[in-house]
């Protein structure tokens, strides 16, 4: 009966005093002598893997934490290796991290602003994590890597599309390898120019939020700059189930682009009342009128069934990326043959940003030489690399944001197993979605300092 | 003008969801005097009845396909309905393609029978109890039925068409003599509010022209003097409550081909059909579907980009604002009986 | 004692007993044990028990008294987070006049929303307060996004104005402090293989509840709480008296409402955050339940309702098959893999499954809530000595 220490102050016991002896301040404080939040101390060091694991994204957060699971697994020299074969960096040597074996603990924000800092909070002080990852929208990425900034733990960030994660909202201690709305932006406009022509009029349908805000304003100004027209753009709520209300008045209002800035349920929602009041069928100003989406994801495109054949959207990342567009992508396949021997279907890209961003932290921790987030700050900030299935990636120092190739792509339309929903239509290089650090659409925040929580 | 003509089709289809489910609450308001938060999980339950269906229908077996690869490059494992075994894959493929309207003959009996055992199991003991009580044990069951579905159906939405034939839309616009091309509309939801109708006077027939639908009337009215009279009224209202949740059921079979359904999609239409219910007024049937109905346009006109430019927000707060201005202006509703869950 | 009678005072002599020493008590097992997954003792669960149980206590001074179902409580904690968290963002990071002004703003706004539901009486004002929650929320989640920050919510940010506080030092956090001590300050006692965590925040959120709770009792047991239940047991007979139950209802709206208020000031003050979804009806919801699961219109009920729901939100959905696994490790292989699998639905993202079906077991076994188990577990004990069963006593012991 061997129960491991799961916990950073599990490993106090073999040394505790008896009786009763004060210690100094240890949360969110730091540990004496290491000088930052949560030094792992004895040969384990935990990560804690916050995911959505109730609410519409449940099913995308079971799919980050098999990711974890598999870093885990391959940092500690279990299974295949997976993407440590291919990365550029050769620091990691599957001993776990620093010759500490990794463990983890999980837990479930329920993509709510308060419970996820709640179990990220339980994780720093109950568990002792010294680096949190994973989630599923934005909201949850800014308050929770608030927290860590002002705990003095590094924040790898899980799917967060918003710009304000790296924008106005972006924190020293906080890393995003996502992409983001300004680079789908970016990266659609030349491809709608090409597919669709250069004088559309676009109807935009935007979520009510954040996020929603922010994906619309940088759609537009990259589909205005070559030409396209805004009819209109109208918000509707997150709360909202049926858009038969937005979407039928689009045909009347002249437009041939609907855009639909919605995500997870909205989305799939919206999507399929578009098809339903026959929006791919009509000709408008002697055009087919169209969809598009601007951020994908595999779970939407399966809860969208057929109606999302021919639509135009972007992606960070696709499990076919590799096989289709060669060795530029190397990694793809390594992590989709080890997740998909492991679970029996491929994996999301939530799966791939949050397993990439396991590996990276780990990796920046081998090369710093310390678990200290100032130092891993350090060794990521304006680190490039490869091998991670996205080509060339440069984590930028000045937002902490990944740059790197974009993926468009549009609903398969005769898909060849249950899996292959998309087809990738181009791939936009990095340098046409790379933007100055005080581009208007992420301006008014500051990282400032890393914060070590001493 | 085409733009008005085009919400109000709208919101007589929403109000068709709020007005079923309401119908469904009130009956069980009315009749039994219980608050059920369950009620959206019963509308949920209904709709998954059609994926539930359909993937019976979908039962395959697996033929390796040796000249196709799967994701990892191993040969691909196609799936073959039995169905196709029995009935050859053209008339296969239109029974599956049937799948939604077919399961209402399945779901019809599923939901009278969660009826019966909710009513007969659970609600039963909660009669006399407070009003508290009754909503914290149906809200824990509304809890307890929609993690069951999630745990075997996942958090995604399930996409579940309707058939082929009524997949599209058409000139709706054109044939009431409008121009053409501006009142497009599906035929599913124009399916949908007919079903609603056909439901909706249904219910109300045979409380009205049925010695069965007389006395449970007689029992909303005064439960007492009617069991006083002899008549077995509990057997009756367990029944009334097998109906409530067949109607629900079937609101959300019917409602599964609009939006894919997910297992949260009952807690979405709770706290909208208790507002439509309290709106019509308690107790009230005509008053349900009437608020159904009135709620389910205003929502669709408050939607409008016009009216959204003068009033932005305006189609967040929508319901709920008519719903205060209602409550305040008529004290009982829209048609509300005295004295009914008024303490 | 404090003007209170001496089973009420014994009451809060327990109440204050267990918070104090809640440290100890929320971690009964020891470090690096299987059963440490247990362990509620850290800080920021033990901050959110006795916030949450202020904002059931408060619930229940207008639920519990007048038999009002208000499911829009959530809205005034709302109110009262935006409040605080721009005090500290506009004025200073002490949390003192954070969790002043969330007070007074959230006393104002139930004045608007109570003055205007408690026109209507039973599920008629319930959805009048549901409909100024969910508009609340609405409104805050979208339109209202540049004072609420809308999805991502607010916390304060190094680059505030923060008038009163001086600059801070680049690289430092702003962190909620009471004159100096930070929420976050405290120090661990190591005992053997325990280690108990004392928190400065959790004592001042404990210290606020007491008080909270000392002036619930003291509503409960005036001439005041004496109109109150009047209302609920009879209003009608009430008027007939002559009495306008009108300002009796009011006032316990309001101070309910200033209640959910400082339970939302101290969440800002213990978690410098606020997002809108602390608004949404699921949140109205919760108080409900945990009023009605730990024993509505019992003084201790609330409290032990509101800890029970977080418990379980915060504990039981942290566990996951790894964890399950190793507990089962010294089983044969088969036992193991079997009892993982019985148990696997239950916890991690099950968790909801098992707190639905504790809401259903507690009601239908225990139709008092969980105060009702208590009562019970103590007639077993006393049945063993009648001479002290007085039928008073274990009648209503908490109230």
């Amino acid at each position: 009966m061997s129960f491991k220490n799961l916990t950073r102050r599990g490993v106090i016991k073999t040394g505790a005093i008896a009786g009763a002896g004060l210690a100094l301040p240890t949360y969110l404080r730091a540990d004496g002598h290491s000088g930052f939040t949560n030094a792992p101390q004895g040969d384990t060091v935990t990560l804690g893997f916050n995911v959505p694991q109730s609410g519409p994204y449940a099913d995308e957060g079971a799919d980050e934490l098999r990711a974890f699971q598999l870093a885990v697994e391959h940092l500690n020299g279990e299974g295949d290796g997976g993407m440590l074969q291919t990365f550029s960096s050769k620091a990691l040597d599957g001993t776990g991290i620093l010759g500490k074996k990794v463990q983890y603990v999980s837990g479930d924000t329920q993509t709510k602003s308060d419970a996820a800092r709640a179990s990220a909070k339980s994780m720093i002080e109950k568990d002792g994590a010294v680096m949190i990852s994973g989630g599923s929208s934005s909201g949850v990425a800014v308050a929770v890597q608030a927290l860590c900034q002002e705990a003095g733990i590094i924040f790898m960030a899980g799917l967060t599309h918003s710009n304000d994660t790296t924008g106005k909202d972006k924190r020293a201690n906080g890393f995003r390898h996502f992409f983001n709305s300004y680079m789908s932006g970016a990266a659609l406009a030349p491809i709608l120019a090409k597919e669709y022509g250069t004088d559309r009029k676009a109807y935009h349908l935007t979520a009510d939020y954040n996020w929603g805000y922010t994906t619309e304003e940088a759609v537009r100004s990259s589909t205005e700059a070559m030409g396209w027209e805004t009819v209109n753009a109208v918000k509707t709520p997150l709360t909202a189930t049926d858009f038969s209300a937005y979407i039928a008045p689009v045909i009347q209002s002249g437009a041939d682009v609907l855009v639909l800035n919605h995500y997870g349920g909205n989305m799939v929602n919206s999507l399929t009342n578009a098809v339903q009041f026959g929006l791919r069928d009509q000709t408008v100003n002697g055009k087919q009128f169209e969809i598009v989406v601007p951020l994908y994801s595999e779970l939407m495109a399966r809860g969208a069934g057929a109606n999302i054949k021919g639509i135009i959207g972007s992606q960070n990342w696709d499990w076919s990326l590799e096989d289709k567009l060669g060795a530029r992508y190397t990694g793809t396949n390594a992590f989709v043959q080890s997740f998909g021997t492991k679970y029996g279907f491929p994996p999301s890209q939530a799966a791939h940003t949050c397993y990439v961003q396991t590996l990276l932290y780990a990796d920046a921790v081998t090369r710093g030489g310390s678990f200290n987030p100032c130092s891993v700050v350090e060794a990521l900030a304006g680190f490039e690399f490869d091998g991670l299935g996205n080509g060339p990636t440069l984590y930028r120092a000045d937002d902490h944001q990944c740059f790197k190739d974009v993926l468009v792509v549009k609903g398969k339309e005769n898909p060849e197993n249950q899996y292959d929903l998309v087809e990738i239509v181009e791939v936009t290089p990095a340098e046409q979605v790379t933007y100055a650090p005080d581009h208007p659409q992420f301006a008014g925040g500051s990282l400032g300092t890393c914060n070590p929580g001493a | 003008m085409d733009a008005i003509v085009i919400q109000i089709l709208n919101g007589l289809d929403k109000g068709s969801a709020y007005a079923l489910i309401a119908l469904g609450l009130t009956l069980i308001f009315g009749t039994l005097g219980v608050v059920n938060f369950a009620h959206g999980a019963l509308f949920m339950i209904g709709a998954f009845c059609a994926v539930t269906f359909s993937k019976f229908l979908n039962l395959s077996h697996i033929v390796i396909d040796e000249t196709r690869k799967d994701f990892l490059g191993n040969p691909l494992k196609v799936e073959v309905p039995y169905i196709y075994d029995f009935f050859g894959q053209a008339t296969g493929d239109a029974i599956i393609d049937w799948a939604v309207p077919l399961s209402i003959i399945f779901a019809i009996p599923v939901m009278i029978a969660i009826g019966f055992i909710m009513e007969r199991g659970l609600i039963k003991h909660f009669y006399k109890r407070p009003h508290a009580d009754q909503i914290l044990v149906t809200f824990g069951l509304a809890i307890v039925l929609q993690e069951v579905i999630k745990y075997y159906y996942g958090a995604n939405p399930i996409p579940t068409p309707a058939p082929a034939a009524f997949a599209g839309s058409f000139d709706f616009g054109a044939m009431l003599g409008f121009d053409p091309n501006q009142i497009i509309y599906p035929y599913w939801r124009l399916v949908y509010f007919a079903f609603a109708a056909v439901i909706i006077g249904a219910v109300f027939a045979f409380l009205q022209f049925t010695t069965f639908g007389m006395v449970v009337r007689a029992g909303m009215a005064d439960r007492e003097t009617v069991g006083l009279l002899g008549i077995d009224i509990d057997k009756r209202f367990t029944i009334m409550f097998g109906i409530a949740a067949a109607v629900a059921g079937l609101a959300g079979v019917m409602y599964a081909p609009i939006n894919s359904p997910n297992y949260h999609m009952g807690m979405d239409f709770l706290v909208l059909s208790f507002v439509v219910v309290v709106v019509g007024g308690m107790g009230s049937l005509p008053g349900a579907v009437l608020a159904g109905f009135l709620l389910g346009i205003l929502e669709s006109f408050a939607s409008m980009a016009v009216v959204l430019e003068t009033l932005p927000g305006i189609n967040q707060i929508i319901i709920y604002l008519v719903a205060i201005i209602i409550l305040l202006t008529r004290p009982r509703g829209l048609m509300g009986r005295k004295g009914v869950m008024e303490e | 004692m404090f003007g209170l009678n001496k089973r009420d005072f014994s009451l809060l002599l327990i109440v204050a007993f267990l918070a104090l020493a809640a440290p100890f008590i929320l971690n009964p097992f020891p470090e690096g044990s299987a059963m440490a997954q247990f362990n509620a003792g850290y800080p920021d669960l033990m901050q959110r028990l006795v916030i949450f149980g202020i904002f059931a206590i408060g619930f229940n001074i207008l639920f519990g008294l007048t038999g009002y179902l208000s499911f829009g409580h959530a809205a005034f904690l709302g109110v009262g987070s935006y409040a605080a968290i721009w005090m500290m963002k506009l004025l200073t990071m002490n949390v003192i006049p954070a969790i002043i002004v969330s007070v007074l703003i959230a006393g104002l706004f139930s004045l608007l929303v109570g003055w205007i539901s408690l026109r209507r009486s039973g599920i008629y004002f319930s959805i009048l307060t549901l409909a100024f929650a969910q508009m609340s929320y609405a409104l805050a989640y979208s339109v209202l996004t540049p004072i609420t920050g809308g999805e991502t919510g607010l916390q304060p940010k190094y680059t505030d104005a923060r008038i009163l506080d001086a600059a801070l030092e680049p690289g430092q956090q702003p962190r909620a402090n009471l004159f100096g001590v930070e929420m976050n300050d405290g120090f661990e006692l190591v005992m053997g293989n325990w280690v108990f965590t004392f928190n400065a925040g959790y004592y001042i959120a404990a210290v606020v509840m007491l008080i909270a709770f000392y002036l619930s009792i003291r509503i409960f047991r005036s001439p005041f709480g004496m109109m109150l239940r009047a209302v609920k047991s009879n209003q009608q007979r009430m008027n007939f008296t002559g009495l306008n139950s009108k300002p009796y209802t009011l006032a316990a709206f309001v101070i309910s409402g200033m209640y959910a208020g400082l339970a939302g000031g101290l969440l800002v003050a213990m978690d410098t955050q606020v997002g809108a979804e602390r608004m949404f009806w699921t949140a109205s919801g919760e108080v409900v339940l945990m009023t009605i699961l730990g024993g509505a219109g019992t003084l201790i009920g609330p409290v032990l309702g509101a800890g029970f729901i977080k418990y379980m939100e915060n504990i039981v959905s942290k566990i996951n098959e790894t964890i399950l696994e190793q507990w089962f490790a010294f089983m044969p292989d088969w036992l193991g893999d079997f009892m993982v699998a019985i148990i696997y639905p239950f916890i991690g993202k099950g968790w909801h499954l098992t707190l639905g079906l504790i809401f259903m077991l507690v009601v239908i076994f225990l139709p008092g809530g969980l105060v009702e188990g208590g009562q019970r577990i103590g007639r077993m004990f006393k049945r063993k000595q009648p001479q002290d069963n007085t039928p008073d006593a274990s009648k209503t012991p908490a109230e």
